[in-house]
This record gives structure tokens, C-alpha cells and sequence, in this order.
């Protein structure tokens, strides 16, 4: 992988246990498909990094070659890619999330 | 930039041929739908894999021409 953006991409997702790739950022998401998984992280309390791609057109555009996906956000959990809102929005509600987190180590809120 | 429900439905039956496909124009523009795609092809797969199978049936236009497809996926009862 010599692609510099697909190596500052593989660094980040491995570094930070819980990474998200969104538009703007945790405090004032600019779509709302990004706002989406921002609330779902939020309500479980879970700490992660996000990089804003709106700030970097390189990083836009890498994110999508990186993972095969066309659209943004995407999640990354322990390196592994996740899923775009719909996905997240999906595993949350049936509580996958919360499972995939605590197996990966990920201190989720316990909730009902 | 707008993209017909019609012709999304079209290029995802084109490329799975058995799929039970419900489009929704979500807005009325044209640009952000939600749909629904239900295929043997995604029987034991993982939900990424299935939008990408989805994505890959769309050739490029989804996060293109299609700013917004909620994608609901799955495989027949």
C-alpha cells in the first residue's frame, strides 16, 4: 500500500479503536446521515475519533477507494470497516453494535 | 442529477435478477430514496457486503447523481 492517503487511513483505523469518517464534525455534523451515527455514539457514550472529510477533499475521496463504499460516514471499529449510517442505525437498534463494542473492548453504556 | 425510482429499481433487478425491489422517493426530488432489497444472493453474507453488491448493481452513481439511498438489505424469509 503505497498510497499515502490509504496509509494515513490504515494508521488512523488502527490506532483508534472506534474511528468514524464524517461530514463536519461531532459538534456540528453537516449531513445528516453523519449526524445519525454521532447520536448513536453519543447515547452509548463511546469514546472515538472522527475526521472530518468536508476539511480534505484527499481524504474524501480516499476514504471511498479505501473501503469499497461509495458514501460517508463510515465506522471503523478496531480496524475493521463497519458500516455506513444505515448499517450502524440497523446493528444499533438490534443491539449489535453494543455487542461488536464490548467484544472489541469498547466501553459502551449499559442500557435497556 | 436526479435519478428516476424507476431506474433504480432496474439496475439493481439487472444485476440480481430474483430481488424483491421497493423504491421510495423519500423527498419528492428525485435524489434521496430509501429502498428496499430483499435476494437470495445475500443469504449469509455480511449487511456490507449486501450494500455493496447494491452499490456495485447502481455502476458508480450512488454518492454520485444519488446523494441519498437508504438501503434496507436482506435475504427471503
Amino acid at each position: 500500500m503505497a498510497d499515502p492517503i490509504a496509509q494515513r487511513i490504515q494508521n488512523d483505523i488502527e490506532t483508534n479503536d472506534v474511528m468514524l469518517y464524517m461530514k463536519g464534525t461531532p459538534v456540528f455534523p453537516q449531513c445528516g446521515f453523519s449526524a445519525r451515527v454521532i447520536q448513536i455514539l453519543t447515547h452509548l457514550e463511546v469514546p472515538f475519533k472522527s475526521a472530518n472529510v468536508l476539511d480534505d477533499d484527499e481524504l474524501r475521496e480516499g476514504i471511498k477507494a479505501f473501503s469499497h463504499w461509495p458514501t460517508i460516514p463510515q465506522l471503523y471499529v478496531k480496524g475493521e470497516f463497519v458500516g455506513g449510517c444505515d448499517i450502524v442505525s440497523e446493528m444499533f437498534q438490534a443491539g449489535e453494535l453494543q455487542t461488536l463494542l464490548k467484544e472489541n473492548g469498547v466501553p459502551v453504556k449499559a442500557q435497556a | 442529477m436526479a435519478m428516476a425510482a424507476g431506474e433504480i429499481e432496474a439496475l439493481v433487478k439487472a444485476a440480481l435478477p430474483d430481488a424483491q425491489v421497493t423504491v421510495e422517493d423519500l423527498a419528492g426530488d428525485g435524489d434521496h430514496y430509501a429502498a428496499t432489497v430483499v435476494s437470495e444472493a445475500f443469504r449469509g453474507i455480511s449487511r456490507v457486503k449486501q450494500h455493496q453488491i447494491v452499490y456495485a448493481a447502481l455502476r458508480g452513481r450512488m454518492g454520485g447523481e444519488l446523494h441519498a439511498l437508504a438501503l434496507q438489505t436482506s435475504a427471503p424469509e
